[in-house]
């Protein structure tokens, strides 16, 4: 079954500042959104839009047609998963009761065979029994990506979700990701790095100032002319040898 | 790899079981009048009827040592439970009800009734601490909180205000108050089981049932609050109507402890701390165990509290407080060198 995530002009205002301007995003099963852009352009406040962390200031994010406003907190935790950037966990709770809490919305007999998967697919499994303030940065990053794994939703917005991985440690989190895309599930996440963009967004969503200036195919959207622009930058596209295209930052004269 | 040590659920069980057995039958056996083992088993063995058991002991033991220790068990577990629950929904090991001043707020209540003479009313005084401690733990959740988020040191400081205000009400209490008033004003602000009656047991009882009964709803709730309110409201948890909840229920059962039994401090935090050590942060083992755990710990400081300097007896609160705060500071301490403190 095809599960979408549509947003629809969404403007948010904090006091006068406006946040997102007449954005409009969506993603469908199958699907990896990646939501690009330098820093304060408004790319966790668009994600926390689509999550319904508050009431927007203009437009509606619905998911199959029903506006998540409108959603009770519990159907809509069916729906979508969100993985914030850092999570700090206040009591020393194990890494299987961690991920355990992804199961809040279901609790049915499913939980412990969906637990377990999502450990086994991390590969946190070894680490079940530790707390979850003893590991590093990165264990902990693939620890509570499982516990959203294990909340068993169609969609899936992930905010910054390589940010504290080594380059191999992305390389297996993003191959994760590609195959959570493959089984027909739907992924929005915000990334920093292009190049990763471009290697794994079935699309991408360029912010800037908190407009949308551009979406579509990351080889058509990322041109040297357009994120020149947006990361006040110089910067050029080049080819490997085997002639997939290479971001990188441009200093010839 | 540091697994995390957590002992079997089934062996703290039977171990907190048997200690509060224990606890409640050395309780009610000692005292400025002594009832052997024997004689004390005979007489829970007769019932409220007195067999062939000795007619002083007899009344001791219905009269005054049972109704002391039911108090007890009701005002331990229910500043426990409250300590949990306090903790889980600020999502941190410092807040209880004596510390972020909700206790306060119960005893200037009633030492307030005691002032303006509501003490001649039947629980007067009592309905006023609950007044107190409800209004207080309000203020706490208002003060505390901005923008969805509780700010830990405004929370202690905000306790830190309350208990300074509850302390100038009382001590102003102390300085218009004649010397029959003085004595129920240092009651409320120190605490003491020394007044348990059935009435007063048959007054907390059931708010301290109910209480401990609602937060077990809570339970799961409070285990997904520890990812943050944000986390948390991804999961489907309502976060503010459930926080209320819980606050309300809070209030209840600390409200109605100090309303019985005046202050008791650190038995709200010291409890649930242990039982996090001991069996991890779950909440669902820890409400029940701290409830548990509560109860022998209020036994066994009563127990000293009129034992220690027999016949004379030693408020509660200072024989909690006299454990207590150096527990909390060695808590401080172990909690800076494993997380650099609180922030």
């Amino acid at each position: 079954m095809s599960t979408s995530l549509v947003a629809r002009n969404v403007g948010v205002t904090r006091g006068s500042v406006r946040l997102l301007d007449d954005v409009n995003i969506s993603v469908q099963s199958g699907e990896f959104v990646a939501v690009l852009g330098p820093n304060g352009a408004g790319k966790s406040t668009l994600l926390g839009a689509l999550a319904g962390d508050f009431p927007l200031t203009n437009g509606a994010v619905a998911i199959d047609g029903h506006d998540i406003a409108t959603l009770a907190p519990r159907d809509l935790a069916r729906l979508r998963a969100v993985l914030p950037q850092q999570i700090v966990i206040s009591f020393p709770f194990t890494v299987r009761e961690v991920v355990a809490m992804g199961r809040n919305p279901w609790r049915d007999d499913n939980d412990n065979e969906r637990i377990e998967a999502a450990m086994r697919r991390l590969n946190v499994d070894a680490l079940q029994s530790r707390t979850y303030q003893t590991l590093s940065v990165g264990e902990q990053a693939r620890v509570s990506m499982a516990r959203v794994l294990a909340q068993d939703t169609p969609i899936l917005l992930l905010d910054e979700p390589t940010a504290v991985l080594d380059i191999g440690q992305q390389e297996r989190f993003l191959a994760v990701a590609r195959s959570l895309v493959d089984e027909g599930r739907g992924v929005i996440a915000v990334l920093h790095d292009l190049n990763v963009a471009m290697r794994f967004a079935t699309r991408v969503v360029v912010l800037h100032e908190g407009r949308c200036v551009a979406s579509g195919e990351p080889r058509e959207v990322l041109t040297p002319a357009l994120l020149s622009n947006v990361y006040h930058q110089k910067i050029r596209v080049d080819s490997t040898s085997d002639g997939r295209p290479v971001i990188l930052p441009d200093h010839r004269e | 790899m540091t697994e995390a040590r957590r002992t079997s659920l089934a062996a703290v069980g039977i171990f907190l079981a048997v200690l509060l057995v224990l606890t409640m039958l050395v309780s009610l056996a000692s005292g400025a009048f002594r009832i052997p083992l024997g004689e004390l088993l005979r007489i829970i063995g007769d019932g409220p009827s007195r067999g062939d058991s000795d007619v002083v002991a007899h009344n001791v033991f219905w009269q005054v040592r049972l109704p002391r220790v039911v108090l007890a068990l009701v005002v331990g577990s229910s500043l426990a439970v409250a300590g949990v629950i306090m903790q889980g929904i600020f999502r941190n090991p410092l807040a209880e009800p004596a510390t972020v001043g909700v206790s306060a707020g119960a005893a200037v209540g009633a030492v307030i009734a005691i002032i303006v003479g509501f003490n001649q009313f039947p629980l007067g005084v009592q309905l006023a601490a609950f007044i107190g401690g409800t209004l207080s733990t309000a203020l706490v959740y208002v003060l505390s909180r901005s923008d969805g988020k509780t700010e830990v040191v405004t929370l202690i400081l905000t306790g830190i205000a309350i208990n300074a205000f509850a302390g100038a009400v009382i001590g102003f209490a102390v300085f218009v108050a004649d010397d029959d008033e003085i004595r129920s004003v240092t009651f409320w602000s120190l605490g003491t089981l020394g007044l348990a009656t059935w009435k007063a047991v048959g007054a907390v009882a059931p708010l301290a049932v109910i209480g401990v009964l609602i937060s077990a709803k809570f339970s799961r709730v409070l285990d997904t609050l520890a990812l943050g309110d944000r986390s948390a409201a991804h999961l489907g948890v309502r976060v503010e109507p459930v926080r209320l909840q819980a606050i309300a229920v809070v209030g209840l059962l600390a409200s109605s402890a100090v309303a019985a039994t005046g202050m008791i401090a650190f038995v709200g935090l010291l409890v649930p701390h242990i039982m996090r050590i001991v069996l991890g942060p779950r909440h669902r083992h820890l409400l029940w165990t701290a409830a548990l755990l509560g109860a022998s710990v209020t036994l066994l400081a009563d127990l000293a509290a009129r034992t220690l300097l027999s016949p004379a007896e030693l408020p509660l609160g200072v024989v909690t407080a006299l454990i207590g705060a150096p527990f909390f500071l060695l808590l401080l301490r172990s909690t800076r060198r494993s997380q650099g403190g609180w922030a």
